[in-house]
């Protein structure tokens, strides 16, 4: 007895102490296509996939799988029945090889001694990169690679199980745009060999490209499941926000002023080359780029990060000298950085402690800190970017992803910064929160901050920018303004100049 | 009641999130070990008569205010996701050197303190220095410090013990103030202080923020560096502190002095619910900490239990507290 249907998850409910993080949610995913699974951060996605893949068992409900109930003991089991998936936070091991990598834990060897057949190990990763036509030497070591190429790595490990459902957890976050179409080709294969994907993104226009259904979720609950093709973008915002998001970008007329910041042949060996261009006051700079085109570099670069070799900085046409983030930092720069976790929060201090560390100066009364003023400040920022938290006092990790953006943008608005360095400010975060931290950066614009925006997804470049810069390879390819931009004309300089071609 | 039907209250406790419950819950994490340490008061005290007396809970704490004295040094090290193991050999070697500085008829009792202190803080110094600038991990660093220091000690004491100290220096270890032993009064004032340090001052702050995310913080300008050596130097001195006070207490300077007390003071953090992956620890939590091993000590002690026992047993419960402040923080997140 078949059915249409490779999983059904019915009334699944799932509860944390104080939370009940899934209430009756179903999912039914068709055999043989992709079935895109949306909902803001908190909506109950990952919990949802942690119980598919046996990492969660639910609390009540029921899991059909191939028509048979699904019963797991853990991620093994999982595998072991045909269910995969694509972690969005990637996970190598640095030190071994991509060959490793893939095959870890199941690698041939021989059945005594547990000796591992290097070359059968070494053809199979090189026999499934072919079907899969990816270019990545099975012997180079997971930490030579780029976060793209890891990001392919992990997409072909997932593949290499068989498995007959692979859940795809924001694969495209961190790939380019030709990766991206890489990735579209090897799923519409697996497709047409059978096998079903659960697809989750936050980027709408993937969603006609490359699925065939859409399942909403919001605060743990089912929202609804409708066809991809003919559900329009606001259908969509509105299925997940529960309410009606008009015009993400609402871009009010810029007011630039005088110059704040140029920058002149700004090299980094290996890294970027001869980059020059000028910031103005009131001005959202977009820079535009694939992965490896030097933008995050430079922005290490102007802020003292990775300084750069040569070339020089002028800030109010002073030449400024920036060795350090502390340089940066008393020059009135501020950076918010790519990886929210890695370089930006304290995960286990509060919000507070969170905010007010950069400028931890300004609250000292004698030897001690001013709390009251500390508060204050605090509850100030809260206000004024609506920060979601129980209290000022609440462990930042425990906020939403959008929050804790905010909570950083706060902890640099608190230094009053003239120059604000915004890297992919939007990573990860839900569209409700993307359209409030859009209006903030417009918000910020209109007081004569001077931004420069580094992002990856384009309509958030020309949404946000006044002028845009694209760079590839680490040079800089040319400057566009708000007028003459189109996705096409980025695209052709990102790749270098040529024509994009498949 | 069955067995079954309080599972099933707890699981109504746990969907019920009703806010009692859920600040009950965290008060039980919050104060957990304090919890233990007042079980473990009244479990003693219930097995052994001699126990509850005001002499031997002085007794007790005194006791522990030297290995309280480093774990609170330690403590600050371990938020920033360091480690100091060069306590002990530290303790020892500025033993030796104070109290051949400490004889009847010698210098002024000013003297011994100050370059005893002077040497701790000299040697925090060096680690946080060689951590910091050479960007070589402190679990090295402090193992190159904790031979070294030893070594130092047996050199200059010639591997023999110094005794005959002077009256004066002996007060700071036997001496008492309101009848409250002198060790305990600079125990508590180390405490007060270094709360104050690491929650009410700037200095604090950059503290937990270098171990949450030593990244993050590089980008928000703190001197990391800076930093690091200053706690390092601050355990240091707290070392040298507790060095002085053993040796007063036992009127002696020993080069063999503080031999494993680095340990003690790590497990006293620990148990207090410091988090070696840094960020997290108070320095409430690791006086109970200390207070928790105290009082198995004495207690087991009282019991006649063998020592070799109570090592075990020690072992078990700093092992059993990580665990479950491993579960705390897995439960929540």
């Amino acid at each position: 007895m078949s059915s249409e249907f490779i999983l059904e998850m019915e009334q699944i409910t799932k509860e944390f102490p104080g939370v009940k993080a899934l209430d009756q949610v179903q999912l039914k995913v068709r055999k043989g296509t992709v079935h895109a699974l949306m909902g803001e951060n908190g909506a109950g996605k990952s919990t949802l996939m942690k119980i598919l893949i046996g990492m969660y068992s639910p609390d009540r409900g029921r899991i059909l799988f191939d028509g048979e109930e699904l019963k797991l003991g853990g991620v093994k089991d999982a595998l072991d029945k045909g269910i995969s998936m694509i972690h969005q936070e990637l996970s190598p091991i640095p030190n071994m090889t991509v060959a490793e990598n893939i095959f870890l834990g199941r690698e041939p060897s021989f059945r005594l001694t547990g000796w591992v057949k290097a070359r059968e190990l070494t053809d199979q990763t090189r026999r499934l990169f072919e079907r899969l036509e990816i270019e990545i030497d099975p012997h180079a070591r997971m930490s030579e690679l780029s976060i793209a190429n890891t990001q392919m790595v992990e997409i072909a490990k997932a593949i290499s199980y068989n498995a007959k459902l692979i859940v795809m957890d924001e694969p495209t976050s961190a790939i380019t745009e030709k990766e991206v179409f890489h990735l579209f080709r090897i799923i519409r294969s697996l497709k047409q060999e059978g096998v079903s994907i659960i697809y989750i993104t936050h980027k709408m226009d993937e969603l006609a490209e490359i699925t065939d259904e859409l399942t909403v979720l919001r605060d743990g609950k089912y929202i609804g499941t409708r066809p991809s093709l003919n559900t329009t973008r606001e259908q969509l915002i509105e299925m997940m926000v529960g309410r009606e998001v008009q015009q993400i970008f609402r871009k009010p007329p810029a007011q630039i002023g005088e110059t704040i910041m140029s920058v002149r042949q700004l090299a980094r060996r290996g890294k970027y080359e001869q980059v020059s261009f000028e910031l103005k006051k009131g001005e959202i700079l977009g820079v535009a780029g694939l992965m490896g085109s030097g933008r995050t570099e430079v922005l290490e670069g102007i802020f003292g990060v990775n300084p750069p070799d040569t070339g020089e900085i002028f800030i109010h046409g002073q030449k400024a000298l920036i060795r350090s983030p502390r340089d940066a930092i008393a020059h009135r720069i501020g950076l918010l950085t790519e990886d929210r976790k890695q370089t930006g929060l304290f995960l286990p201090l509060s919000v507070e402690d969170n905010m007010t560390i950069l400028n931890i100066d300004q609250y000292a009364k004698g030897v001690f800190l001013d709390e009251k003023k500390m508060e204050q400040a605090c509850r100030q920022q809260n206000e004024q970017l609506a920060i979601k938290t129980p209290g000022l006092k609440q462990i930042i990790k425990y906020l939403s992803g959008g929050n804790q953006q905010k909570v950083l943008i706060a902890r640099w608005l608190l230094h009053d910064p003239e120059i604000l360095l915004l890297d992919e400010p939007t990573r990860g975060i839900d569209v409700g929160a993307k359209a409030e931290i859009y209006q903030l950066i417009f918000e910020l614009a209109k007081k004569g901050k001077a931004i420069v925006l580094v992002s990856s997804e384009l309509p958030e470049i020309l949404g946000l920018s006044d002028r845009i810069m694209v760079m590839h390879e680490g040079r800089k390819m040319g400057e566009l303004s708000r007028e003459e931009a189109t996705q096409e004309k980025i695209m052709q300089l990102a790749t270098g100049g040529l024509t994009t071609s498949a | 009641m069955s067995s079954e039907t309080t599972t099933v209250k707890k699981q109504e406790r746990i969907a019920n999130n009703s806010p009692l419950k859920v600040k009950s819950l965290a008060f039980l994490s919050r104060y957990g070990m304090l919890l233990i340490l007042i079980a473990l008061v009244i479990l003693m005290s219930i097995l052994s008569p001699t126990f509850f007396t005001a002499s031997n809970l002085l007794n007790i704490v005194k006791q522990m205010s030297v290995v309280g004295i480093v774990a609170i040094g330690v403590t600050l090290v371990i938020i920033t996701t360091g480690i100091d193991l060069s306590s002990g050999s530290v303790i020892a070697l500025v033993s030796v050197v104070v109290a051949s500085l400490a004889q009847p008829g010698g210098m002024p009792l000013f003297v011994p303190i100050i370059v005893g202190l002077g040497l701790g803080l000299l040697t925090g110094v060096i680690n946080g220095t060689i951590i910091s600038k050479g960007k070589i991990a402190p679990f090295i660093v402090t193992l190159g410090m904790m031979t070294a220091a030893r070594g130092a000690a047996l050199l200059y004491s010639g591997g023999r013990p110094i005794g005959n100290l002077s009256e004066p220096f002996k007060f700071i270890g036997q001496g008492q103030i309101f009848g409250i032993p002198f060790p305990i009064l600079l125990f508590a004032f180390v405490g007060v202080i270094t709360y104050l340090l690491l929650n009410k001052t700037k200095f604090g702050k950059r503290v937990y923020a270098i171990g949450g995310n030593e990244q993050a913080a590089m980008i928000a300008g703190i001197h990391i560096d800076r930093v690091k050596i200053c706690i390092y130097g601050y355990a240091g001195l707290l070392s040298a502190l507790a060095g002085i006070i053993l040796t007063s207490r036992i009127a002696s300077g020993q080069p063999t002095a503080g031999n494993m007390y680095e340990l003690d003071a790590i497990a006293a953090a620990v148990i207090g619910g410091t988090s070696l992956s840094g960020g997290i620890g108070t320095i409430g939590g690791t006086i109970i900490g200390a207070l928790v091993i105290g009082v198995m000590n004495n207690g087991l002690d009282l019991l006649n239990v063998s020592s070799y026992w109570q090592q075990i047993l020690k072992g078990a419960i700093i092992t059993a507290a990580v665990y479950l402040d491993s579960r705390k923080h897995n439960r929540r997140s």
